[in-house]
């Protein structure tokens, strides 16, 4: 019987099955930020275990508010900044080089196709577009991983999403994903990874299968995995250069993680996207989705483009495209977060920043901020955000404020208008 | 080992999620007990107040599908915990909020609909109350005179880490 690659993965990685089907694996890649570490560190600390497990294999972030907006989080940065010194982590990130660790630390190169990754954060399965497996975990996971560099999972099962078809105009990897989560519900895949197959994805950037593995957690995923082909060996050239002779060499090497042919799954869903519209939530559950003619109209106070949903070069470009030469609507206020100094960097060398700053939009610097509501872009009471983040729950990005999920390239056609507005109007 | 079990919240709704049982405008405090005042300041439930004497007395809640979706965040069952909510039984939960509670050792305890059904209609008790009895595999649920049990099935591991007061403690001697 063959075997998914989560189970492949699991195998490689298996420390300890204390109880059948509870299993202890050993990680390659613990990643911190400092909204969940803080209290790790203090409790390792209060142990009188302040140590880590492999300080080469920690990776810390300040991204959820930087720079610090205030003295608590003045106070957060702060400690898990002196204990990244303190353990000499060297893949340590702060202010200047600090990005949205969903899209820092991809793009740094620290992930490859089977490895096992956890962080302090619900999004960290966004890094099973490389055919790793990587999983959001509580401060408590996350404190064992620092010291021990293991983590107990129940062995999930997957369910394999073919995406097949010819993507239409205005259609983009957020829309499909909004699409699986509307079909699965929110807690449809909980206990399972959900694996992306089928030409489209085959077809896809890694930018847009991060998107997709990002919001595999909406569904209640615990991985959204991708099968590493050769746009994953692209990708990761630069830094596996040195360990294989050849491109076609890394490839042949990514592919024994492959899922088997005759894997079982838990489930096999088959979606054409060939008849997909551009997709927008509405409500308060990421599932609740509804084509963008039948929300077209609605007014909304601020469109915020960003998030390691949808802060990469791509998404960048996209909304560029459509916000060229024109102003944003005078009642929006529009707000870009490029994911990373890289992304902001390359979007101005490409005139993407020009863009978006003439069309009337405030660039902040890279960080997660609005899209939970800590900062750069909060919501008052009863004020409504397009957003390209990944949750719209109640209160998300600011205590009664209402955020509208979709597309970079809705939110630009949403911000021409200053009403949800329909891309399709203003692509080629 | 620690006991579960006391006056219930009754919490009827799907998808009850992190930012509603704790804001991310609080996850700035760095200790667990200064998160004490914002327990479920942003759930909207008709006859539901974060602030009212049954979220004071509650030592257990009792919820529908999927609660604690979202955020890996483990200030939700901190949260609960400093406010003395040791126990949540549900029809199921998101599954790091699970996780987190077991880690904590704490009790997130999933029941079949039709169970919880039952449990619901002791929401009207004004002594509804419940005692989890861990080892003996039980859960009873009391409220105005009346009395049900309930089996109780937690997974070989989450007992464990229930009975060892959590991950850090069992994985401190175990690896």
């Amino acid at each position: 019987m063959g075997k998914t690659t989560a189970e492949k993965i699991f195998d490689e990685h298996l420390v300890d099955e204390p109880f059948p089907g509870s299993k202890v694996l050993r990680l390659d890649v613990v990643m911190c930020h400092e909204i969940t570490t803080p209290i790790a560190i203090a409790d390792l600390m209060s142990r009188g275990k302040d140590r880590v497990f492999d300080n080469s294999k920690i990776k810390a972030v300040i991204d959820h508010v930087t720079p610090s907006k205030d003295s608590k989080t003045a106070t957060q940065a702060k400690i898990l900044r002196d204990w990244a010194r303190r353990q000499g982590i060297k893949d340590f990130f702060d202010v200047g080089a600090n990005g949205v660790c969903h899209a820092l630390f991809p793009e740094k190169g620290f992930i490859r196709p089977g490895y096992t990754v956890i962080m302090g954060d619900s999004h960290t399965c966004t890094h099973g577009a490389f055919g790793a497996f990587a999983a959001g975990v509580g401060t408590t996971d996350l404190e064992v991983g620092i010291l021990k560099g293991v983590c107990a999972f129940r062995e999930p099962k997957t369910i394999r999403i073919n995406l097949s078809g010819k993507i239409p105009k205005g259609v983009f990897a957020k829309d499909i994903i909004l699409y699986v989560i509307g079909q699965l519900g929110v807690n449809g895949a909980t206990d399972c990874v959900l694996e992306f197959r089928g030409p489209v994805v085959d077809g896809m950037t890694m930018d847009s299968r991060m998107t997709l593995s990002n919001m595999a957690i909406e569904a209640g995923g615990t991985s959204g995995i991708c099968m590493p082909d050769m746009v994953t060996v692209d990708y990761l050239w630069p830094f596996i250069e040195k360990d294989y002779i050849s491109k076609a060499a890394a490839l042949e090497d990514f592919r024994k993680w492959w899922s088997d042919d005759d894997a079982v799954y838990e489930k096999v869903l088959d979606f054409d996207v060939s008849d997909l519209v551009p997709l927008v939530t509405y409500g308060y559950k990421p599932d609740l989705v509804k084509p963008v003619t039948e929300l077209e109209g609605t007014i909304v106070d601020q469109v915020y483009v960003g998030s390691c949903t949808n802060g990469r070069l791509e998404d960048l470009r996209v909304a560029a495209s459509i916000l060229k030469g024109k102003k944003i609507a005078p009642n929006v206020r529009g707000i870009l977060s490029p994911a990373t100094p890289k992304v902001f960097q390359e979007a101005i060398s490409e005139g993407i920043i020009d863009i978006f700053m003439e069309a009337g939009f405030c660039v902040t610097n890279p960080t997660c901020g609005a899209c939970l509501g800590m900062s750069t872009g909060v919501l008052a009471e009863g004020e409504v955000c397009a957003a390209t983040t990944n949750r719209n729950f109640a209160g998300r990005m600011g205590k009664g404020g209402v955020v509208h999920l979709m597309s970079p390239a809705c939110s630009a056609a949403t911000a021409i208008e200053g009403k949800i507005a329909d891309p399709r109007k203003y692509l080629p | 080992m620690k006991r579960f079990g006391g006056p219930v919240l009754f919490l009827d709704r799907d998808d009850i999620n992190t930012d509603e049982i704790i804001p991310a405008r609080y996850l700035t405090e760095i200790t667990k007990g200064d998160l004490k005042p914002y327990i479920l300041e942003d759930l909207k439930l008709t006859g539901f107040d974060p602030k009212g004497p049954k979220t004071k007395e509650a030592r257990v809640i009792v919820s529908r599908a999927n609660f604690g979706c979202g955020s890996s965040r483990e200030h939700a069952p901190w949260v609960l915990e400093v406010n003395g909510i040791t126990a949540v039984i549900a029809e199921s939960f998101a599954r790091i909020f699970r996780q987190n509670m077991f880690n904590c050792g704490m009790a997130a305890i999933e029941l079949p609909k039709d169970k919880i059904d039952k449990i619901f209609h002791y929401a009207e008790c004004s002594d509804a109350s419940i005692e989890i009895d861990i080892e003996g595999q039980q859960i009873i649920v009391k409220g105005s005179g009346s009395e049900e049990k309930f089996q109780l099935d937690m997974s070989p591991f989450d007992k464990a880490l229930v009975m060892a007061g959590g991950w850090v403690d069992y994985a401190d001697r175990n690896y």
